[in-house]
């Protein structure tokens, strides 16, 4: 019997094609090489044009900044990083809670999504220094904005996934008198799972582009703890390396986030889902 | 095998008359359908004027060109239509599970075990998953797919996955078996094994199944009956009795008996299709 059983293989990079062995070669090494061409050609441009460090510090410079000023940088990573997923894990289960409602409800949908369609479509950087001015604690401030932005792609992913449910299946949990509870939680949610990954990949960047954008907006008002405020403060101060070091560690940040999401994605997926399992060659 | 001389009392060449179905004795029938049709919400008439009844371990075939609303009729039986003229009438009791449904795609949920996907109408009915181990078990036996418990459908080839979703209208022991076109997505060689298969199945359990079908050989191979439907609005135009006693195999596949009664049943959906 023609049976494909090698749906997991450890070896495998996350969510990816399957990978011969020259093809791992490439997925490794190739944007390493690139990476490294581009940092060694900035640090030989800085060197021989003798770019003084507060227009463009070289590459070596700003890792020694990253580490001298790492005592002041990683509690700003960290608050920063808090900020990110609190939003996160508000943008989630609001997000995945309203799109169950739409699911059940047509009229609460019908009413609702204009409304998460106008937060989604305005700029944060617009409405985040209104939001500070009418929000006392910084804090609850920088997770509004920081969630604004990361709940639109989980609501209307988790949506468009509760809404996909083969209708076949439908009938057959029909016919056995499923209630409507029972056709949620062993059809609908299922369904809506890989959708839900996908608005959480996209979410959890959004969520750091949130609130860094935010702690901008709250740092020109002189007040912020966060890696944004730091990039402020550098700048105030001309100390263009550190504001690298920390621009660095933002990057940095942002592709933990996304890698961790697609692990997980790759993890609760790889069994069933074609985006995620891999097929023999 | 006498607990199959259901519905064919009648012999010879298929009826002509308007109402070809409805008139015919049928020994402790399970269901009738009389002066069935439905209209759907668009206004589009489906079906009309259906009067057939099917007796109990009867395995009765609609045939039809497609749209002709074969799977209406199906689901109208499966109770997920409303007739919107006339009656269904059931002659026994049916409680849910008592009715196994089996689509033209196999149906399965990706993100659950061959297993779970089995166990599922029992998980619908609130049996826990240790008090009905032995009926999945029993069901995925029956298919021949008792190794494969723990694989996920898309490890599975497309006759496999058919069987699985056999399995699952199994599992609850129905009275009744709907089958949607089961075997039309697959090859030549997996349908006819599949088609042994149930057979030998139909005649140990002994359920009542009515199979939909496109295809004529397939029609006449299983059947102890044919319902010949012809489409806009869906009806059916004739009826013919398949009398070649059980159990049946690949000889009568090559036997003039079986070419006999293909002509037959081609002329007639010919007719049905206004040709």
């Amino acid at each position: 019997m023609a049976v494909a059983f090698d749906s997991e293989n450890p070896d495998l990079p996350p969510a990816g094609p399957p990978a011969g062995r020259a093809e791992l070669l490439v997925r490794i090494f190739g944007p390493l090489l690139l990476l490294g061409s581009i940092v060694g050609g900035w640090e030989f441009l800085v060197r021989i044009n003798e770019i003084p460090p507060y227009i463009l510090p070289g590459p070596g410079l700003v890792v020694e900044s990253l580490l001298d000023n790492w005592h002041s940088l990683y509690p700003s990573l960290l608050v920063t990083l808090r900020i990110t997923f609190l939003a996160l894990a508000v943008a989630v289960v609001g997000g995945v809670g309203l799109a169950i409602l739409f699911s059940l409800s047509r009229w609460v949908e019908l009413s609702l999504f204009p409304l998460a369609v106008v937060l989604q479509v305005t700029p944060v950087v617009a409405i985040a220094p209104l939001i500070l001015i009418y929000v006392d604690n910084i804090t609850l401030a920088l997770l509004i904005c920081a969630w604004i932005v990361a709940f639109f792609p989980i609501l209307s992913n988790t949506s468009m996934g509760l809404a996909s449910a083969d209708h076949n299946l439908r009938d057959l949990f029909e016919l056995y008198g499923a209630s409507r509870w029972q056709q949620l939680l062993h059809l609908r949610l299922p369904s809506a799972l890989p959708y839900f990954l996908g608005g959480l990949r996209i979410a959890g960047g959004l969520a750091l582009i949130g609130a860094i954008v935010a702690e901008f907006a709250a740092g020109t008002g002189g007040t912020g703890s966060g890696l944004a405020f730091r990039i402020l403060e550098a700048g105030w101060r001309l100390e263009i390396p550190r504001m690298f070091a920390a621009l660095l560690l933002i990057s940095f940040a942002g592709i933990l986030i996304f890698l961790a999401f697609t692990a997980l994605q790759h993890l609760l997926l790889r069994r069933w889902h074609a985006s995620a399992a891999s097929r023999e060659r | 095998m006498s607990t199959h001389t259901i519905g064919i009392a009648t012999a010879g060449r298929p009826r002509r008359d308007p109402e070809p179905a409805a008139r015919q004795p049928v020994s402790e029938p399970l269901f009738e359908l009389r002066g069935v049709g439905k209209t759907f919400g668009s206004g589009t008439v489906a079906l009309e004027g259906l009067d057939f009844a099917v007796g109990r371990h009867a395995f009765v075939s609609l045939l039809g060109p497609s749209g002709c609303g074969k799977s209406t009729v199906l689901r109208l039986i499966a109770g997920l239509l409303r007739p919107s003229r006339g009656r269904l009438i059931w002659h026994r009791r049916i409680a849910r599970g008592d009715i196994g449904f089996v689509f033209q795609e196999p149906t399965l949920m990706p993100w659950a075990s061959v297993f779970d996907n089995v166990r599922l109408p029992l998980k619908l009915q609130g049996r826990p998953r240790r008090e009905v181990r032995e009926e999945v078990e029993r069901a995925l036996s029956m298919v021949g797919l008792e190794d494969f418990a723990g694989a996920y459908p898309r490890e599975l080839s497309g006759g496999m996955k058919m069987r699985v979703s056999i399995a699952r209208a199994l599992v609850t022991r129905p009275e009744l078996l709907l089958m949607d076109e089961p075997f039309a997505a697959l090859d030549e060689i997996t349908r006819f094994k599949l088609n042994n298969e149930l057979l030998n199945l139909w005649a140990r359990e002994s359920w009542t199944v009515v199979f939909v079908t496109h295809s004529v050989y397939e029609s006449v191979y299983l059947s102890e009956r044919i319902l010949v439907m012809a489409s806009r609005p869906g009806r059916i135009t004739g009826e013919i009795p398949i009398e070649v006693p059980y159990p049946r195999d690949e000889a009568f596949r090559l036997s003039s008996r079986y070419t006999a009664a293909c002509r037959r049943v081609s002329d007639e959906l010919r007719r049905a299709m206004g040709e």
